[in-house]
């Protein structure tokens, strides 16, 4: 196990050595916030505030995605961790951890900064936060292998976002639903179910195309 | 020293393709505690691709590998562990300073004591730079540093990469230093080289050319 | 299935079949298309456009067939290293997206004269559409890489993934759509369908299904012939490089 948190420290530590990487993908989340209260109008931006706020995150969470393997792709440390004693399921799910904690958790701290902005509903904030606890950690985990599966490809950023953006449709779709009290617990319900499922399958699947990708 | 005992880490009949085109086939290679293995070879012999092999990264198209009489297939995390591996490129993340780098790598492979680390760190002569990134550090450096790591966590087998490229006459002394130790205590070490580096006799020798095949073994 | 599983006997088998599902593809599409637009009934509702139900249907059901062969090939490449696999799932993905392409068209054309509007975001119609991204997805990272061998391996991964995701993502968009759309409107090809529509439907499912099969062929072929030219030309430059 010291392996598995010797790996979520360094990646913590790289991450806040770059703080101004997590700055900018947090901007980019409000930056396509404001985006949307542009193009819609002021009037009509509380009904859709659950929606814009969801898809601004997704956006965002995309463009964090390189960092979780590409450097060590690059500077060789890849085929260390594969020939590390740590199961490489294991080193995926501690980048997992990391990349959540430096991705999603500071997208889930600017929501309701940015709900509030967007005039966000009274009764959808505990619904939009908990839909995002959930949800977040799946956009990472799926994010995780779509980075993994691009690497040494060409133009692999907008290949990342073409291959999981389609992949975390029912994220969205159950992420905006949970906003809505009316729709009660299921939504988060099925979040929960698909975080279990993604916890189970993504770093298995991660891991075998980290495996070929540095052969 | 050889006679009698069964081989601690054994390769029979490997080839190796890679690209769809053959690198070699028919390599074998039998090490005892305290051996030392040269790799040599022209480029393109594929002395990387053996020492992958070697480390259970790449999977050979033909013959096996054993550690004490077990295909190393069998339990691929376990010859993980017993093997450091330096190949060309180090791993060294840029923003990161030589010691937490060095303590990095080092407990992903076991839980090393931060002294152990220091240890290695003075027999490489980079203990006043422990504290500086890795950016900072000249690529000679950043080579004693990746080679830090064979000291700090113990492990049975060294796989070494051209591990002289970039080290200055200090650096080969320490490296021929630690390989020394190593192989008094029992360890195995392989080496492919390009730069002459020292090694106390017995050495064995496996040479790679592109018609490959033959094999010359033979203590030198 | 092991028959197959030797290059140069597929290819012979390949050549031999060709003609015969070229042949087959013609004839029931022929018939069909004679079925659909001449012989069978314009719908008492929807009068004449019915017709294009019978090119949008069995589209629909051979973009979602041709994915499932993309993930059998991918996966049987993956697990059992089969030789030909991998080849069959990269040469049939395309043809899946030409086919998703057209069921979203013939759908838009369909929907224009049938709801008033090009697009609806009904859930079969959205599924569609997520399955076209799916299919986008994986040709472009299989080609995305300077190493076939490389691409062809991230591809399969990825298929499966795509398989897997496909039920959660049918689920989600089916329960989306109840939750923004009254349950008043009326499914389209739901309600059971007569025998003088059902025959052109078939015939039309099988001639295209058989159109599939020439195309998978072909392009299993061509691919074969580049694979091995490729192989060619490293054999060829290996020996002028070790006679210099």
């Amino acid at each position: 196990m010291t392996g598995f948190f010797a790996i979520i420290l360094r990646e913590l530590r790289t991450g806040l050595r770059h703080l101004s990487d997590i700055s900018a993908v947090l901007a980019f989340f409000a930056l396509v916030a404001t985006l949307f209260a542009f193009g819609v109008g002021p009037r009509t931006l509380g009904d859709l505030a659950g929606g814009v706020l969801w898809t601004a995150a997704l956006l965002a969470a995309m463009l964090s995605l390189d960092r979780l393997f590409q450097p060590d792709h690059d500077d060789g440390g890849l085929v260390l961790l594969i020939l590390s004693p740590v199961p490489l399921e294991l080193v995926v799910l501690a980048k997992v951890i990391a990349h959540w904690l430096t991705a999603g958790v500071p997208i889930l701290v600017l929501a309701p900064l940015l709900g509030l902005a967007l005039q966000l509903p009274e009764g959808s904030l505990p619904g939009l936060l908990t839909g995002m606890a959930l949800g977040t950690p799946i956009l990472s985990l799926l994010g995780a292998l779509g980075a993994a599966l691009v690497l040494g490809a060409r133009r692999a950023g907008v290949l990342t976002a073409l291959l999981i953006l389609p992949l975390v449709i029912p994220v969205l779709i159950f992420g905006v639903a949970a906003t809505d009290p009316a729709n009660g617990a299921a939504p988060v319900l099925f979040l929960a179910a698909m975080l279990l499922g993604a916890l189970a399958l993504c770093p298995w699947a991660t891991a075998a195309a980290l495996r070929q990708s540095v052969l | 020293m050889t006679a009698g005992e069964a081989p601690l880490f054994r390769g029979e009949d490997i080839a190796c393709r890679r690209g769809g085109h053959e690198l070699f086939h028919g390599v074998g290679f039998a090490l005892w505690p305290g051996d030392a293995l040269l790799l040599t070879g022209p480029n393109g012999s594929g002395k990387t691709s053996l020492l992958q092999v070697m480390a259970g990264l790449r999977t050979p198209s033909a013959g096996r590998l054993d550690w004490q009489g077990r295909d190393i297939r069998d339990d691929l995390a376990a010859h993980a562990g017993r093997l450091h591996h330096i190949g060309h490129r180090t791993g060294s993340r840029a923003i990161l300073t030589a010691r937490e780098d060095l303590l990095f790598w080092s407990r992903v492979r076991a839980p090393v004591s931060r002294q152990r680390c220091l240890l290695a760190l003075a027999r490489f002569d980079l203990l006043h730079l422990r504290d500086l990134p890795v950016q900072a550090l000249s690529s000679g450096q950043q080579r004693r540093l990746a080679l830090a790591r064979l000291l700090a966590a113990p492990a049975d087998i060294w796989l070494l990469d051209e591990p002289a490229v970039g080290l200055d006459l200090s650096g080969l002394a320490s490296l021929e230093a630690a390989v020394a130790r190593h192989r008094r205590s029992g360890g195995l070490v392989v080496i492919a080289t390009h730069t002459p580096v020292e090694l106390d006799n017995p050495v064995r020798g496996l040479e790679l050319d592109r018609a490959s095949g033959q094999v010359p073994e033979h203590g030198s | 299935m092991h028959a197959l599983a030797n290059p140069t006997r597929f290819m012979r088998l390949a050549g031999a079949v060709l003609p015969w599902t070229v042949a087959a593809a013609a004839v029931f599409l022929a018939a069909g298309l004679w079925q659909a637009l001449v012989v069978s009934p314009p719908d008492y509702q929807q009068g004449e456009t019915v017709r294009i139900m019978y090119v949008h249907v069995p589209s629909a059901w051979l973009s979602m067939f041709i994915y499932m062969v993309v993930a059998a090939g991918s996966a049987s490449f993956l697990i059992w290293k089969h030789p030909l696999a991998d080849v069959a799932a990269q040469a049939a993905a395309p043809i899946g997206a030409a086919f998703t392409a057209m069921a979203l068209a013939t759908g838009a054309i369909w929907g224009q004269p049938t709801w008033g509007t090009w697009w609806v975001w009904d859930a079969r119609l959205t599924s569609v559409l997520v399955l076209l991204f799916l299919y986008l997805g994986y040709i472009a990272l299989v080609n995305a890489f300077d190493d076939p061998e490389r691409g062809a391996r991230a591809g399969a991964v990825l298929a499966l993934a795509g398989v897997i995701n496909i039920p959660i993502i049918k689920f989600s968009v089916d329960w989306w759509n109840t939750l923004h759309q009254p349950a008043s409107l009326t499914r389209l090809d739901a309600p059971a369908i007569h025998s003088s529509m059902l025959v052109p439907l078939l015939l039309m499912v099988a001639g295209l299904f058989m159109y599939f099969l020439a195309v998978l062929i072909i392009r299993m072929q061509s691919a074969m012939l580049v694979r091995r030219s490729r192989a060619l030309g490293r054999v060829a430059r290996g020996t002028a490089g070790s006679r210099a």
